[in-house]
């Protein structure tokens, strides 16, 4: 009798206590309501993605991308598809960033894609572009180009946002104070990996310098940063073997690197003609570093970190592949320009030319810290990132290595090294 | 005597521990770290969706909602349990969000569509999109829910939106990279934080102007890890507390004179605050050292650090 009492209790006291689960099972009335609603709610969103100014424009910025064919040379490694339409997609994504806030003050931005095919000749269709009136140029030129653009005349009235060449001697002395590199240097490349490379102790490098005179200079810059941080090249070899490496690489490889004492084998092959080959059949078990291997990037796909993530996703639902780094450069350029509009008010060349070379730019370009451009010879001062195929390894400036200025100038030629007279 | 130990038994197992709640989102662990605010412990690490990040609760108390950035859905939990009990719907990738005056309607900032997506509580369905600048994510909100504020990280912009029709009212541009916008409890003033510019910049609601833009100058921190996020007024109007990023700081600053009275040194890249109910302590998630400092406000003080899981990011705690 007891029992009974006690189990009724305790039966009341667990129906009392027992949360009422909040489910609203919908009828199916209620479902077909809401996937009309939806269906009404994304109509209206296309058409609001018409999106409309919503001041009057009163600044319309005209912005040219010069890109040039090239003749593709046979590759050793042909793992990835040859791209041609690098930069694009980076412009057309800072053009629509720059729109955003745009259109809620009035500042207008338009694009003109021009690809110089084989048989064209540079400088004649640039001298139209500038016969034109256009004013803001980023390309995708190599060394030779960008000297031969330099030589126009008129070419003074107009900036060159310069996305692809890294040679030191534009930044020093063959620079100019209308063209602006935001491709990092190979001298910012070099120290970002030698920084490293001095925190993980691995001081004595084996260099390996590829035949190309890109390969060459990379390995310069390599050099320049061994002795600033102290490194010692305990062997240094030029590789100049032209045989298919896919079949002799184990062969060919022990034999080139045997015999030294080294940490870390660097190699400065940019093409990739031989590069991809040594991991794994040095002689000696040790790293590869340089243009494979741990490469320094100023973007790379596995970057993730500050909100990249929200710009590699943009980039690839645009584009449907990874940002490469002329698709960051690109993106850069123009969004260098259309913050600098957007603060200045005004798209007047000289104006924007000074408020670039100032100490108030800064843009957010997803590496942690604002990049902005060094007065004295117009480079992008910016962060590396170390990364090896599939991860980020580590992001230079290293820690530890300090600048009145900015820590970012620890990387690079800074201004008392340089040669550069604006 | 059986009915003595039945009933007191009964008694403490359903009497309720007096004690707040923090709950903190950790980013990459995709779990949700419950703190008690009186042991300063971690009483409980709760799974919940993918890549979690803000994190608020109902006014009641009883609802904790997570933005569940990679799953592309707001979850909602029971406060006490933490059990889910259902998804919300929002845009892609929702990052933070503010339940208005009467916790009816939730305005979430998505940051892959460039949308403010407003849902509706009690139907738990999308009502509409505000199409704001590139990557929105601050959400201010004033007392009575009239004016929201939402920052957009890519278009440097802050815009103003009407509630009750849902339109842009205004947008004024502010510093590089606005993460956090937040009203004073007065709603005279509106403060918007800026990574990259390293500002924080005060807006007058009403003219939209910017009165005051505040720097930082920390002595031995280089300026450009200067990067304020988090922003939290004070009730009685005194203080206002900015996390400023990979400078590992908090800024106390006069919330009158904008001035700068000290840096209190917490862990590694500091993000968002919250207060306790009683305003005596004050919380921030230290993304990098993966912790979560304890901070007395009456005497400024950083009193303790609580590891939690992998990069904490959003902080909320219990109203009771």
């Amino acid at each position: 009798m007891r029992e009974k009492f006690f189990l009724i209790i305790l039966l009341f006291i667990t129906l009392s206590l027992s949360f009422p689960v909040e489910t609203r099972e919908l009828s199916i009335q209620q479902l077909e309501e809401r996937k009309k609603a939806d269906e009404e709610r994304k109509k209206a969103r296309e058409k609001r993605g018409k999106k409309t100014f919503q001041k009057e424009i009163s600044i319309t910025t005209d912005i040219v991308f010069v890109s040039k064919e090239r003749e593709v040379p046979p590759v050793l490694s042909n793992l990835d598809p040859v791209l041609e339409d690098e930069g694009f997609y980076g412009v057309k994504l800072a053009l629509e960033d720059n729109l955003t806030t745009g259109r809620f003050l009035g500042h207008d931005y338009k694009v003109e894609f021009h690809r110089i095919l084989l048989e064209e000749d540079l400088v004649s269709e640039f001298e139209k572009l500038l016969k034109k009136g256009k004013k803001y140029f980023v390309v995708d030129l190599n060394e030779s180009e960008l000297l031969s653009l330099m030589k126009l005349s008129g070419i003074d009235d107009v900036l060159i946002f310069n996305t692809r060449a890294k040679n030191d001697s534009l930044r020093n002395e063959n620079c100019k104070k209308n063209f602006f590199h935001i491709a990092p240097s190979y001298s910012i490349l070099s120290d970002a990996l030698t920084q490293y490379l001095v925190k993980k102790k691995w001081k004595k490098w084996f260099l390996v310098t590829g035949p190309k005179e890109n390969d060459r200079l990379y390995a310069q810059a390599l050099k320049s940063s061994a002795k600033k941080f102290n490194i010692k090249i305990k062997e240094e070899k030029t590789w100049d073997f032209t045989s298919d490496l896919r079949r002799t690489a184990g062969k060919e490889v022990p034999i080139f690197t045997k015999g030294s004492n080294y940490d870390v084998l660097v190699v400065a092959d940019e093409a990739g003609e031989f590069g991809e080959y040594l991991a794994y059949r040095t002689w000696d078990p040790r790293p590869i570093a340089g243009t494979q291997g741990l490469k320094p990037n100023s973007w790379h796909r596995t970057h993730e970190q500050w909100g990249a993530t929200q710009m590699q996703n943009r980039f690839r639902r645009e584009s449907g592949r990874w940002m490469t780094e002329v698709d960051y450069h690109a993106w850069t350029a123009v969004r260098a320009l259309g913050e600098t509009i957007t603060r200045t008010q005004s798209n007047d060349v000289k104006k924007v030319q000074e408020y670039l070379l100032g100490d108030k730019f800064g843009l957010g370009a997803y590496k942690g810290v604002k990049v902005s451009f060094r007065s004295w010879n117009g480079q992008l001062r910016q962060p590396v990132l170390l990364a090896a195929p599939r991860s980020m390894v580590s992001v230079s400036p290293q820690e530890g290595y300090i600048h009145p200025v900015s820590e970012l100038d620890t990387l690079g030629k800074d201004q008392p090294e340089s040669s550069c007279k604006f | 005597m059986k009915y003595i130990f039945i009933i007191s038994f009964l008694f403490f197992s359903f009497s309720k521990v007096e004690a707040y709640r923090a709950y903190i989102t950790n980013e990459k662990d995709n779990t949700v770290s419950v703190i008690d605010i009186n042991k300063k412990k971690v009483i409980e690490t709760v799974k919940v969706g993918q890549r979690p990040r803000g994190i608020i609760m109902s006014k009641d108390g009883k609802l904790v909602l997570i933005c569940a950035s990679d799953d592309d859905r707001v979850e909602v939990r029971d406060a006490e349990t933490m059990k889910l009990k259902y998804h919300l719907p929002s845009g892609p990738d929702p990052e933070l969000f503010i339940l208005s005056p009467e916790d009816d309607t939730l305005y979430i900032a998505n940051e892959d569509d460039a949308m403010v997506t407003v849902v509706d509580m009690v139907d738990k369905m999308i009502v509409d999109d505000i199409p704001v600048g590139v990557e929105p994510e601050g959400m201010g909100l004033t007392n009575d829910g009239k004016v929201l504020v939402n920052t957009s990280e890519t278009t440097n912009m802050a815009h103003f939106i009407n509630t009750e029709n849902l339109e842009i009212m205004e947008n004024v541009l502010v510093d590089a990279r606005p993460r956090v916008a937040m009203f004073t409890p007065d709603d005279k003033e509106v403060w918007v934080s800026a990574e990259i510019g390293g500002t924080v910049k005060v807006i007058n609601p009403s003219s939209k102007e910017v009165t005051h833009t505040i720097g930082f100058e920390i002595p031995g921190v280089n300026e450009e890890s200067i990067q304020p996020v988090g922003v939290r007024h004070t009730k009685d109007g005194k203080y206002t507390f900015i996390a400023l990023g990979p400078a590992n700081r908090v800024a106390v600053v006069d919330s009158k004179t904008k001035e700068v009275i000290k840096y209190l040194l917490v862990g590694q890249r500091v993000w968002q605050l919250a207060f306790t109910p009683d305003q005596k302590t004050l919380l921030s998630t230290n993304g990098v050292s993966n912790d979560v400092s304890f901070i007395n406000v009456e005497k400024l003080k950083v009193e303790k650090s609580v590891k939690v899981g992998r990069f904490p990011w959003g902080v909320v705690i219990s109203p009771n």
